[in-house]
């Protein structure tokens, strides 16, 4: 216990700028989180789905909740339902097999409902394309509130894209 | 009987590893598996064509390296015989090429299906040159094997699991809180991937091979890479050598930070998860620094790197290696002192050395259960020839010794990319690429998870990828699982799967 404190006490606030980045990149995520909490007024509640991606998508999402992105202290929380999400973050092609699952999902949250399309594959399904397994991204499945590209995204383009769909309750584009 | 006994024509195969390919016939299949077994090789995967020239294949890893063997079928026969009562890993990836091409085992135990999940009928078969069906299928339920007796319920998780990670179904089969069985339902990320090479230029493969399983980027496109080279007679620059090898390293390094984190966090030590991932965004941060690309996708290119390594970079990188190396340290104590964290690691989820023996375990989780086997130090390619691996091995085969030999495996891999920085040698960093050429050829590469192997076919015009087969370690882990939960509790569960991490992508294609 006593290194555990020690690591701690030496290390400080990890939240502090990255060695490499000057903190540009914390420093928007700041920003990102003010806004979201001037827009809701409390923590947006996100349920990721992975719709058959490569993984690539997940490692990035997991990386959000790393000391430098920090989102939970920007009011961005994971939750582990659909009954409990503001909005469903979605990475993959959508394979045949994930449909159904992902329809559900959907369909399991309360409303208001944003969707967040992550990644080129979400988008019409990238490298992957449609085929006899894929659908080819979620154009025409579900209301998209915010497109994010990249082969996977980076984190920051990540928040940019939830507060996009965020910033549309604000301006009354989503169906209530 | 020894396998270089049995007539099997085996001739070498081009390329930088000791491969040799071969035919057999419905006699001399099972044979050569019994005489791989006996040897003590192991599977390495399984996997179809079909067409004019329809065979079944296979890979084995035997002592003096890879040995390919192809089983024709004759004209419209559909059957072969079944490999899975000698290597049990073999069920799965046979029900797979049932599934994808309509050729099944003779006579085997279970031909549930595996990846067809009702998407597209039973009888439509992808990978055949066929009309596609009009519109998918609706998906069925699956027959898990059930238990029952007094007590036993059923838990079923999945495909939508409760955090951010890849889909697929669990059915636990339960009394109170231990595991009676579990059985996985896998497939749900399945994309295809087989039959979309047929439509990738030779020279662009490795974009998609990078994405069968995003973690393992640079094994995939290397060992797409290596097979496409071996085909072609490309040689690789010394400097791209050792630049893939890097990259294979910083790979490594970044998904057992990753991991590592992970496993503190799933036994209750948040603070193991925010230094770890602290060290994994640094070094993902330089990643993309240095070689353009946090994950290092598309930093191969057939013929050698796409990017190369500038000098002002190589002090960052060095300098990181140090940093990282004394952090893991002391992280490393601090896990290695805390009881409540070893109270959870220590005999959960073990898998003992012969049934990781006799089920094919593979990579880093067959390294803590006593499987020594690593390709970087089994079969040296530059610059591991001169470097040397230290294998990290353990016995113990629980969550415990996988936490171990990812620890090692970090500070060895952190020790050869030191190693690496100091010896680059200077030139170019890619090949012009001959004439394309037909042909057949393999990949096969260490990666974090375990082999990662690549068959690849072109046209007899080299225009074309006729076939192009690539493996994830996870299809031998992943029924490995099931044993190592037995008689553990529901709690355990993502610990155990945490502490092998396994591709669900790299199982689906």
């Amino acid at each position: 216990m006593w290194n555990v404190i020690k690591l701690i006490a030496r290390s400080g606030n990890l939240s502090e700028p990255a060695p490499q980045d000057t903190g540009a990149i914390e420093a928007e995520a700041r920003r990102i989180g003010a806004e979201l909490l001037g827009i809701l007024g409390r923590a947006v509640a996100i349920r990721e789905l992975d719709a058959g991606s490569c993984n690539g998508c997940e490692l990035e999402i997991h990386a959000l909740d790393n000391p430098y992105y920090n989102v939970e202290a920007l009011g961005i929380k994971f939750v582990a339902s659909p009954r409990h999400a503001d909005l469903l973050l979605v990475t993959g092609p959508v394979t045949r097999n994930m449909e159904q699952a992902l329809l559900r999902t959907y369909e399991a949250m309360p409303r208001p409902r944003l969707v967040v399309a992550a990644g080129a594959c979400a988008k019409d399904g990238g490298i992957f394309g449609a085929g006899y397994a894929c659908r080819g991204g979620l154009a025409g499945l579900l209301p998209v509130d915010a497109w994010v590209p990249g082969c996977p995204p980076e984190p920051l383009d990540l928040l940019r894209g939830i507060l996009a769909a965020v910033g549309r309750l604000k301006t009354g584009q989503v169906e209530p | 009987m020894p396998l270089t006994d049995l007539p099997l024509a085996l001739r070498p195969l081009a390329g930088p590893l000791p491969m040799r390919q071969g035919t057999a016939d419905a006699a001399t299949w099972p044979a050569a598996a019994h005489a791989v077994q006996e040897a003590g090789g192991r599977l390495v995967s399984l996997w179809g064509k079909t067409g004019a020239c329809a065979s079944v294949a296979a890979a084995y890893a035997v002592r003096e390296g890879l040995v390919w063997l192809e089983l024709p079928l004759a004209e419209g026969a559909a059957t072969y015989p079944d490999l899975a009562a000698i290597f049990p890993a073999a069920g799965r990836m046979q029900r797979a090429q049932y599934d994808l091409l309509g050729i099944a085992p003779d006579g085997a135990a279970d031909t549930r299906p595996w990846l067809n999940h009702g998407a597209w009928p039973r009888d439509w078969f992808p990978l055949r040159a066929e009309a596609r069906p009009a519109a998918p299928g609706a998906l069925q339920d699956y027959p898990f094997v059930p238990v029952t007796g007094d007590g036993v319920h059923e838990i079923a998780v999945g495909p939508v699991h409760a955090g951010i990670i890849e889909p697929g179904h669990f059915r636990f089969s339960v009394v109170g809180e231990k595991i009676l069985r579990l059985e996985a339902r896998l497939g749900y990320t399945h994309k295809g991937i087989d039959a979309l090479f047929a439509q990738t230029p030779p020279e662009a493969g490795q974009r998609l091979a990078a994405r069968v399983s995003g973690d393992s980027a640079v094994a995939y496109a290397w060992a797409y890479c290596m097979a496409l080279e071996s085909i072609r007679g490309i040689a690789v620059p010394a400097r791209a050598q050792w630049l893939r090898a890097l990259l294979l390293e910083r790979e490594r390094v970044a998904n057992h930070l990753g991991d590592l984190g992970a496993l503190g966090n799933d036994a209750g030590f948040a603070f193991g998860l925010t230094r770890f991932s602290r060290l994994r965004e640094d070094w993902l941060r330089l990643n993309r620094t240095a070689f353009g690309h946090r994950l290092l996708m598309d930093c191969l290119a057939p013929g050698g790197v796409a990017v190369d390594l500038q000098a002002s970079e190589r002090d960052a990188l060095r300098a990181q290696c140090d940093a990282v190396e004394t952090e893991v340290r002391k992280l490393r104590a601090i896990y290695e002192e805390h009881a409540g964290l070893q109270d959870r690691f220590l005999t959960t989820g073990r898998v003992a050395p012969p049934l990781a023996a006799r089920l094919g375990l593979a990579g880093l989780a067959g390294r803590a259960s006593g499987q020594a086997f690593d390709l970087r130090a089994d079969h040296p390619l530059p610059p591991y020839d001169t470097l040397g691996v230290n294998m990290a091995t353990h016995r113990g085969g629980d969550v415990a010794a996988r936490v171990t030999v990812r620890f090692e495996e970090t500070l060895e891999s952190l020790r050869l990319l030191r190693a690496m920085l100091e010896g680059l040698p200077a030139g170019a960093c890619l090949s012009a690429l001959p004439p394309p050429q037909g042909g057949s050829g393999a990949g096969w590469v260490e990666g974090w998870r375990g082999e990662v192997f690549v068959a690849l076919e072109l046209t007899p015009d080299g225009q074309r990828i006729e076939r192009c087969h690539c493996h994830d370690p996870s299809w031998h882990n992943w029924p490995t699982i099931e044993h190592a939960v037995m008689g553990n509790i529901v709690p355990d569960f993502p610990l155990i799967n945490k502490s092998f991490n396994l591709s669900y992508s790299g199982h689906d294609r």
